[in-house]
């Protein structure tokens, strides 16, 4: 079947339909990697956006049941050059196209996606509608997608209730992670060195995570514009008043900066890829990162008596990684373990748990 | 951290010859990093043997010198040039283990010179096995079970402990050479012995042998603060079992999942941190294709092969980067050349399919095995992008030139399918044909998962090749719109889908464009379009958006290059496209270039204005024509693969610069040749235009035997042999035959004389002739086998004149504008022409070094109208060099199992070093000790069996090593001619007769030379077929040629010292 992908410059796509056949509308992304779309398919961060993939073959694999970093999937629509009929692969459980389906996800193959890209690089992320209709109007297409937001998005993704996640082998310390759309990579990292870990729901009351005996908290990554979770920001500036560890990954980096009084501000077309190099500045050396993430802390924001910049973007310097001067807390763009990333930034999780007190 | 500040002259050492195993990705590197250190100001000193090369010429370092790479020659140039710095990690296993040899006796020291790059420490620890083992024991990274030994007896102890099939791998040798698989302790016996042998500290590996495992490769960088990269990942199509070179290789890897991928990365991340590396590092792999057991395979320390893929495959420039990286640079402040912007310090991103296939040699060596295992064996090879895996294999097997345009070999279409199934077992270089020709024949792609072990994702890929063949065969007609775009996509050829459905190629075009499918440009940039990039590199691809831009309002010449390096076609003709390029560009034209060899300097990304890296085939290189409209083509720089393209490209309407395709068609006509030749008196040998064997035997009766019979239309005489007889005649016709012959095949009388030869620049009046060379092995070896001479010896004024005034007649009456090369052969008193070639030859290169005319820039300039008595360089023979150049032959026989060492008229060799020196006797002592060839010494002893004809030259040859010292063993036949010639020498029993014989003596390793005439005949089973190989299983010299043997006569009786004297050739 025909799918076509108008985005709201008016570019039209035309492909071929893969997964779910039902019309969606998303803000459209891409990304660089060369593997790991299970991994991005079911990453929280993801909600409401709909993926294009660069790498032109996918699905190479195919599916299996442990590669996920959520329990369901959150990216609404998947753009590939090729989609592979069948997966190879010792693990592989079954095909991507059949995956798409059952979770809904809409998609189309057989589109120009460099081309897709370019435009995404040159204009920005913008929205996009999938539909497999055969009549359109591209115009009135393009108002609705014009008037379209991605909102909203971390009430949808974060656990209704807390949930316990005991540590592997010998516990040494305790974590609440604050979920905005946690991914299972950050959890396993916590839980991997011995840190027991209670997921709590996204608009939990300070109050209650200072009250709950934990020896630190996560700020978890997650969907959306950081700047509209004003209640949740709130409860993380008296999380940062007191005196617990703190830590934030993704969009929890973003949101306690805007707690202290720092500002965000959307990049032209994110970062989302396996190959980002970032500079540790106390290190004094480059580690190649995998990201995913729209905003960013504006450089600058942040009093600097408050927090110093400890990590830069090296292709455009951007802010990668924050120091507060607050003892035991420091925040980071991007997930030092993500699932489909590189592996050597793995001494962030080892210093997390260290604060807590959990490291011997 | 800025870069040493303390170092200002860098030796940079080059990896010699083009042997297999080290071919032109080490020109690339070389030149690459040279023109990195001098963008730092540095000065650089060059050492490479090899003149072919783009590193060797004055514009690339500040001193150059094509000496011999061995300790005695470098270290008289320290000694002279006084660097203060040593790179050797660009100039292969040759150049990195000279470093390591010059650190390790201290000259490094003693000359206060500092070695850029990984530590030797380091070096030593990726390179010797154990200490290998150990350090990847002690970081926990998986070894292969394995041991080294030193003797056949401990590899024979340890394979009985862990059970056959077992690797052994030679430490320290090139390609893997002298390793294989051994089944059986006969086996194993054999291949240790001969191991053990090649390895320059005396040892092998012997290793469990895990053949069906994924071979992954990751190539990375490293820098002294320790930040670490990995620039890209490659899966080998083949699996386990079969040298990386030799393998199909895509890039990125396909079939791995995020967890093996970070998993193996990580390895190839510590590892390199591990060892330390500052530079360019590859790490191979082995993955169980049925869990997370992985090996570390081998780690290469230095930049190699796989980085130069590495590089063409993600536009990361290796070289460059690694460069800078032992100038002590931090990767992170290094600009990525690409985009401009961002820095060296990221992990390129790609968006397309990338596929290698390497070029073996088995059109050449048609009776060598085509049996692939652990000893490298491909010459070269061709690389393909594509968006998606079908269509870079599609664009791939375009590219190899070997008369096969898609996924199917016609030969196999006759056989049974049992043998089908059969030939699935053996890796051989056509496999490939045979997995697709098992999938035509309904096997599924489990069942050949199962015996071949390649993965199914592959076999998928292969088979929707196969099912596009019969959707199209289907149509028995026009094709729809949809089709025509998969197969499109897929990267079929109009010319094949017209053969599948029926219609003619043009038709196919015509439909196809019809439908609105044209091809479209994208380009290659590091980052899968994340930034903006400003390297025009290209491919095709049949999506929407184009992105070759219009650049400006200059003329645009399209220069087409020479594909990938086989014998007859190596990397002088790189040499000469580059410098074409380079030419256009200094006057103001922009230049296009094509190319699909992923090892050569033309496809680095800055070297043409614009670069598609795409098949050289008229279809393809049409679609760059339409996308680019260029005001010129230059095919005469790019060997018989872009020569063969003129008429095409004059049928689209383009225009030749210099000789036409008609000039071209003259030269390679018979008829019109001889037409030519008559109108200008010039004599050349009687001969025939023949087709069959009936008529070969008929015009070989009528000219006489000895004659030679070729197919015209060729190269580097591939199919060329000398027929003494009927018998002779029969079977080289049959070999000739085995492929479609279009053209005639011709049968000439055979002359037996001095071979001159000649590279000329002609302007359509004048002519500028360099130099003139001689050959040392008269004509009946291949011109590129011989050993050339500049200047003649002894030739005389009216030689001279008459050679001269032919080689201008010819070119004027062939229309050449440009190049010509010609070879003669003095006979008689009298120059007769055997060949020209209006077009680049392999001497170009060579001879514009040693007489300092810079030939390619003359004769593009000429092309574009200038004229040569303008030019500086005057007309006629330039003047004389005051010094002698001799470039010798290298041969790649160590690496061939059965192919005959003999030389004739069909080219086998892979590679040329230079001798230089005021003499002849010191150049040729040069050129000998460059390409390995040692002349024996007093007390030396020489074994010489020759056949009939020869007998009476070899007298005095022998006596002449019978005076200098030197213990003369010969064959009863030969012994008794020298005997009773008076030349003492001692009887060895010949290959049939009782032990100790000849191959034991042989074996023994008390011979240092062998002179072995060959029998006529491609026949094996002769002695000297056993003799010759035996020389070469054993390391032994071996000549084959009696004027050769003579060669080294001179050199033992005249040369005055060992000591020679390196010259720079910048100051000639």
């Amino acid at each position: 079947m025909k799918a076509t992908l108008i985005l709201e410059n008016g570019s039209v796509f035309t492909g071929t339909s893969i997964g779910s056949t039902e019309e969606k509308i998303c803000e459209l992304v891409f990304n660089t990697s060369m593997t790991g779309y299970q991994e991005l398919l079911t990453d929280p961060a993801y909600a409401g956006q709909g993926v294009v993939m660069s790498y032109p073959l996918v699905g190479n694999y195919g599916v299996n049941d442990e590669d996920v970093e959520s329990d369901r999937t959150w990216v609404e629509v998947l753009v590939v050059r090729h989609l592979s009929d069948r997966g190879s692969n010792f693990r592989c459980q079954g095909d991507l196209n059949t995956y798409l389906k059952q979770n809904n996800i809409a998609g189309v193959q057989g589109v120009d996606t460099r081309a897709l890209t370019r435009i995404l690089r040159n204009q920005g992320s913008m929205m996009a509608m999938l539909t497999c209709a055969e009549h359109f109007n591209v115009a009135q297409v393009m108002e609705k997608l014009r008037a379209y937001r991605v909102e909203k998005k971390v009430a949808e993704v974060t656990c209704s209730q807390a949930k316990v996640i005991p540590a592997r082998g010998e516990q040494t310390c305790h974590a609440a992670v604050l979920d905005c759309g946690v991914p299972n990579s950050i959890i396993a990292g916590l839980t991997a060195r011995g840190c027991k870990v209670t997921v709590l729901p996204a608009n939990t009351a300070a109050e209650d995570i200072l009250a709950g005996g934990y020896d630190g908290v996560v700020l978890s990554p997650g969907p959306g514009d950081p700047a509209e979770n004003t209640a949740i920001i709130a409860e993380i500036k008296k999380l940062y008043d007191s005196s617990l560890p703190l830590f934030g990954f993704g969009l929890g980096h973003q949101l306690l900066a805007l707690a202290v009084g720092g500002r965000t501000e959307k990049l032209p077309y994110g970062h989302r890829g396996g190959n980002i190099p970032v500079r540790d500045l106390e290190k004094g050396k480059v580690f190649i990162t995998a990201q995913n993430h729209g905003y960013a802390v504006e450089e600058g924001s942040v009093d600097a008596a408050v927090a110093t910049v400890s990590h830069v973007n090296v292709n455009d310097g951007s802010v990668e990684g924050l120091k507060y001067a607050r003892p035991n807390c420091f925040t980071m763009q991007y997930d030092p373990e993500g699932n489909t990333g590189p592996m050597e930034v793995k001494y962030v999780f080892d210093r997390v748990v260290e604060i807590m007190g959990g490291a011997k | 951290m800025p870069r040493y500040a303390d170092i200002k002259k860098v030796l940079v050492l080059g990896s010699g010859p083009i042997v297999i195993g080290q071919a032109a990705e080490f020109d690339y590197a070389g030149t690459q990093a040279c023109r990195a250190l001098k963008e730092e100001g540095l000065e650089v000193v060059l050492v490479n043997s090899n003149p072919a090369t783009i590193m060797t010429d004055k514009d690339i370092a500040d001193h150059v010198y094509i000496e011999p790479l061995n300790i005695p020659s470098v270290t008289q140039i320290i000694e002279k040039e006084r660097p203060d710095a040593l790179l050797p990690n660009l100039g292969g296993q040759t150049g990195l283990n000279l470093g390591m040899a010059l650190y390790e006796n201290g000259t490094l020291e003693k000359y206060g010179i500092r070695l850029l790059g990984t530590s030797p420490e380091s070096i030593h620890k990726a390179e010797d096995r154990q200490g290998f083992k150990d350090c990847m024991e002690s970081i926990g990274q998986p070894c292969v079970t394995s041991l080294v030994v030193e003797s056949v007896a401990d590899a024979v102890e340890f394979a009985e402990s862990i059970g056959y099939p077992v690797i052994v791998r030679p430490a320290y040798t090139l390609g893997g050479t002298g390793g294989g698989i051994a089944y059986d302790r006969a086996s194993l016996e054999e291949i240790s012995d001969r191991g053990i042998n090649l390895s320059r500290v005396g040892q092998v590996l012997i290793e469990r042998c895990i053949s069906g495992w994924k071979e992954i490769e990751f190539e990375v960088m490293r820098d002294s603060a320790g930040n670490a990269i990995t620039i890209c990942s490659m899966e080998n199509i083949d699996p386990v079992g079969v040298h990386t070179g030799d393998s199909i290789v895509v890039a990125p890897t396909q079939t791995l999942a995020p967890k093996e991928y970070q998993m193996l990365r990580s390895a190839a991340l510590d590892i390199i941190n591990a060892l330390e590396i500052e530079g360019g590092c590859n790490c191979q792999f082995a993955l169980n294709p049925d869990s997370f057991e992985y090996a570390v395979i081998e780690v290469n320390p230095r930049v190699s092969r796989s980085s130069a893929l590495a590089s063409k495959a993600t536009g990361y420039p290796i070289a460059k980067v690694a460069a800078k990286v032992a100038l002590g640079y931090t990767l992170d402040e290094i600009t990525n050349a690409v985009t401009g912007t961002t820095m060296a310090c990221f992990e390129p991103a790609i968006d397309y399919c990338v596929l290698k296939i390497p070029r073996l040699p088995f059109d050449k060596f048609t009776t060598a095995s085509r049996t692939l295992g652990t000893q490298m064996k491909a010459t070269g090879e061709v690389m393909a992008i594509a968006n998606s895996f079908e269509g870079a294999l599609m664009k791939a097997i375009r590219s190899l030139e070997l008369n096969v345009r898609a996924l199917k070999l016609d030969k196999l279409e006759g056989l049974y399918t049992d043998e089908i199934e059969d030939m699935l077992v053996n890796v051989t270089d056509e496999r490939l044909f045979v997995v697709a020709e098992a999938l035509r024949r309904g096997f599924s792609p489990q069942k050949i998962n199962h015996i071949t072990k390649m993965d199914i994702w592959f076999l998928d890929g292969f088979k929707r090749i196969i099912d596009m063949e019969e959707a199209l065969k289907a149509c028995k007609g026009a094709p729809d719109a949809d089709l025509m775009k998969q197969a499109k996509e897929m990267c079929f050829a109009d010319s094949y889908i017209g053969t599948l459905c029926g219609m003619k190629q043009e038709e196919v075009k015509a439909l196809r464009e019809s439908y609105g499918i044209i091809p479209s440009f994208k380009m290659v940039d590091t980052c899968a379009a994340e930034f903006d990039a400003k390297t025009p590199y290209y491919y095709s691809t049949y999506d929407g958006e184009n992105e070759a831009v219009d650049t400006g309002d200059r003329k645009k010449v399209l220069v087409l290059g020479s594909g990938p390096i086989r014998i007859g076609q190596g990397i002088e003709f790189d040499y000469c496209s580059v410098h074409s390029v380079w030419a256009f560009r200094r006057l103001g034209y922009e230049t296009i270039i094509v190319n699909n060899n992923p090892e050569t300097v033309s496809t680095d990304f800055d070297v043409a204005d614009k670069l598609y890296f795409e098949p050289l085939t008229a279809e393809d290189v049409q679609n760059i024509v339409e996308q680019e409209k260029p005001w010129g083509a230059v095919v005469q720089f790019g060997g018989q693969t872009a020569i063969k393209l003129a008429k095409a490209l004059t049928d689209m309407g383009v225009r030749i610069l210099g000789t036409s395709s008609d000039g071209v068609d003259a030269a390679e006509d018979r008829e019109r040749f001889d037409e030519i030749l008559e109108k200008c008196d010039i004599p050349r040998a009687k001969g025939r235009t023949i087709f069959t064997t009936e008529e070969a035997l008929q015009a070989a009766h009528e000219l006489g035997y000895p004659v030679l019979v070729r197919p015209s239309y060729v190269l580097g005489g591939q199919g060329m042999e000398i027929a003494y007889s009927d018998r002779n005649i029969e079977e080289f016709m049959k070999i000739i035959n085995m492929t479609v012959q279009e053209h005639p095949i011709l049968v000439d009388k055979y002359l037996m004389g001095r071979e001159l030869e000649v590279d000329g620049v002609f302007d359509g009046e004048d002519i500028l002739i360099p130099g003139i060379m001689e050959h040392v092995e008269r004509a009946g070896v291949h011109s590129g086998d011989s050993i050339a001479v500049y200047p003649p010896l002894n030739l005389e004024d009216k030689h001279r004149e008459l050679i001269l005034k032919h080689t201008r007649n010819m070119a004027k009456h062939l229309g050449v504008i440009g190049l010509i090369n010609a070879q003669y052969i003095l006979y008689n008193d009298e120059i007769y022409v055997i060949e020209v070639n209006p077009r680049s030859s392999r001497t170009i290169p060579y001879i514009s070094k040693v007489t300092g005319v810079p030939i390619i820039d003359l004769a593009t300039k000429v092309m574009l109208g200038q004229k040569l008595k303008d030019l500086g360089y005057g007309t006629g023979i330039y003047k004389e060099a005051s010094y002698y150049a001799v470039k010798a032959p290298v041969f790649s026989f160590e690496k061939l199992t059965d192919v005959d060492t003999g030389l004739g008229p069909e080219m086998k060799s892979t590679g040329e070093v230079l001798g230089l020196d005021e003499t002849y006797p010191q150049a040729l002592l040069k050129a000998f000790k460059g390409s390995g060839m040692r002349a024996p010494k007093r007390g030396g002893r020489i074994i010489i069996t020759v056949k009939d004809e020869d007998k009476k030259e070899i007298v005095p040859i022998a006596r002449g090593f019978e005076e200098m010292g030197i213990e003369l063993y010969a064959t009863s036949g030969t012994c008794d001619v020298l005997t009773e010639a008076g030349v003492e020498c001692k009887r060895v029993n010949r290959v049939s007769q009782a032990h100790p014989n000849i191959l034991d003596m042989i074996a023994s390793g008390t011979v240092d030379l062998i002179i072995n005439t060959p029998t006529k005949g491609r026949k094996q089973d002769t002695d000297g077929f056993k003799i010759r190989r035996s020389a070469v299983e054993h390391s032994v010299g071996c000549v084959t040629a009696i004027d050769t043997a003579r060669a080294l006569l001179t050199v033992r009786q005249q040369s005055r010292s060992e000591e020679l004297i390196p010259i720079d050739i910048t100051k000639i």
